[in-house]
């Protein structure tokens, strides 16, 4: 059973149509990125499969006992309350050190532990949020642009902690990005978003794809290659099933 | 059971048993940027001292009965897209006056509006302090339950809904909790001054405090300190006793900011 479906979701928020009959279904173990524009509905995507978001037409489907680990695009702290990183890691369940140290390490945050929440850096935050995802133990890590921020390698040293991973937990990620040339290497597959579904399929599919194009330009194409060389894995049955009306949002 | 023949010994118990509720408490309010709507639901209170007057109810369960209705509305109201800021000093206000208006309505009660304005902490009887001991233990026990959840839900709406939490439940848990404390404070320190009691404290406490859990404690640490001092200074003093007990914690906020100021060089 997919661990999520998502079956002709419509979303509006204050009578903007956000997002528009969207339909995807996320597998056991696969990265997935959505890539689109600002405004194309990525993160209110993410926040209607993880429940924040009632669609207003169509389902959400949630395998049954789904565990998610969410790392959201901006998490704002008040300076009134005070958060260590350890005591952020037990939110809302308690977890014991070692757990704690260990999370930490595995998203390459070992020595953050006693630091306030908002003492951190850009890159740490966004590392102390992943350890957080992670203590729940996930079936699925869903990540909103969680390298905003970070320099070209240090997104890139992010993306491959992220298939490593996937690699050692088996877990299923589902993230959302602008840059496509640095997820590349990491996605099974690509979602292209404007609104509604553009393209999607394999990673060099969607890239080379008029849709995806259209909406990016051609100048990304040339970044691929220097990101492609690790790329090993298998792509074979993801064709197109949705049909294209995608030259009006161009 | 001499000990509570004492009115200053029970003047001191009602004090603690509604800080050790509003201490903890006010640190939510102070977390989620909801100091408004802690006035907003204490001012409320006023129209529900008016209600069990005019319907010869308990004044507990008037207060309790109004002040849940406002906090549900305005919690219900918040993320609506209206201004908040604006719509809490519109109901804050308004409350009061309709509540004020309300009182003058009551037919043949002559009625000691400074008590409820301010508060009557010396002339609390035995069965007050029980009812504001047993909706404090509710208070405490509400927060302990639900402290995980609560905080998650402070901290990212959408971080408790991807945990399985419900940020909407936790609000309304919190708007409970608030209702409790207010109809249990009106007797202590009066509708216009129970904000302070949730506030003061929880900010005084901030600067020492590097964790949720520690700040709650020194919040209640403080606001116990500010009972004791405050009752004991209205003695001494012949000042009155409720706002004696907010000038005592408003100091310790003063002191307490001022030595973080000057640790930080």
């Amino acid at each position: 059973m997919s661990l999520i479906t998502v079956e002709d979701v419509t979303v509006r928020l204050g009578g903007r149509m956000v997002l528009d009959d969207v339909s995807l279904t996320l597998e056991e173990g696969e990265i997935v990125t959505i890539v689109g524009p600002n405004g194309s509905g990525k993160s209110t995507l993410l926040r209607t499969l993880i429940g924040a978001v009632p669609p207003n037409e169509g389902k959400v489907t949630r395998k049954r006992g789904l565990k998610i680990g969410y790392v959201p695009q901006k998490l704002h702290i008040d300076p009134t309350l005070p958060l260590t990183v350890r005591r952020f890691l037990s939110l809302p369940k308690w977890v014991d050190d070692d757990a704690a140290h260990a999370a930490l390490e595995e998203a390459g945050a070992g020595h953050l532990c006693n630091h306030q929440m908002t003492d951190l850096s850009g890159g740490q935050f966004q590392r102390a949020l992943l350890a957080r995802a992670l203590l729940t133990k996930p079936d699925l890590l869903i990540l909103d642009e969680a390298t905003q921020g970070l320099d070209q390698p240090g997104s890139a040293d992010f993306y491959g902690q992220i298939e490593k991973l996937r690699q050692d937990r088996g877990m299923a990620v589902l993230m959302v990005s602008h840059e496509l040339h640095v997820v590349m290497a990491t996605s099974d597959r690509v979602i292209c978003l404007n609104g509604h579904v553009c393209c999607h399929g394999a990673p060099e599919h969607v890239a080379s794809a008029p849709e995806y194009r259209a909406l990016f330009g051609s100048g990304t194409h040339g970044a691929l290659a220097l990101y492609r060389h690790e790329h090993t894995h298998e792509h074979c049955d993801h064709d197109h099933n949705h049909p294209h009306s995608h030259e009006e949002h161009a | 059971m001499t000990l509570l023949d004492d009115f200053m010994v029970r003047a001191i118990l009602a004090g603690l048993g509604v800080v050790v509720a509003a201490a903890p408490l006010g640190c939510f309010v102070v977390w989620r940027r909801m100091a408004y709507f802690g006035d907003a639901t204490a001012h409320a209170a006023i129209l529900g001292v008016a209600l069990a007057l005019a319907f010869n109810i308990s004044i507990f369960a008037g207060v309790l009965a109004i002040a849940l209705v406002m906090a549900l509305t305005v919690s219900s109201l918040s993320g609506k897209g209206f201004a908040m800021d604006t719509l809490l000093g519109v109901m804050a206000h308004s409350s009061l006056a309709f509540g004020l208006v309300a009182v003058s309505f009551v037919p043949g009660v002559r009625v000691d509006l400074m008590a409820y304005l301010f508060g009557d902490i010396l002339a609390v009887g035995r069965a007050d302090l029980l009812v504001i001991w047993v909706g404090a233990a509710l208070v405490m026990g509400l927060l302990y339950w639900r402290w995980s959840a609560l905080l998650t839900a402070t901290l990212n709406p959408d971080l408790a809904i991807a945990s399985g939490l419900s940020p909407r439940k936790e609000q309304i848990i919190l708007s409970l909790a608030l209702a409790l404390v207010v109809s249990v404070a009106i007797k202590v320190v009066g509708t216009l001054l129970i904000a302070a009691l949730l506030l003061i404290p929880a900010a005084s406490a901030r600067p020492f405090a590097r964790t949720p859990e520690r700040m709650a404690v020194i919040a209640t640490l403080i606001g116990i300190a500010a009972v004791c001092g405050g009752v004991e200074g209205a003695y001494v003093f012949d000042t009155p006793t409720g706002p004696t007990i907010v000038t005592v914690a408003a100091l310790m906020f003063v002191l307490t900011n001022l030595v973080q100021t000057l640790r930080k060089g």
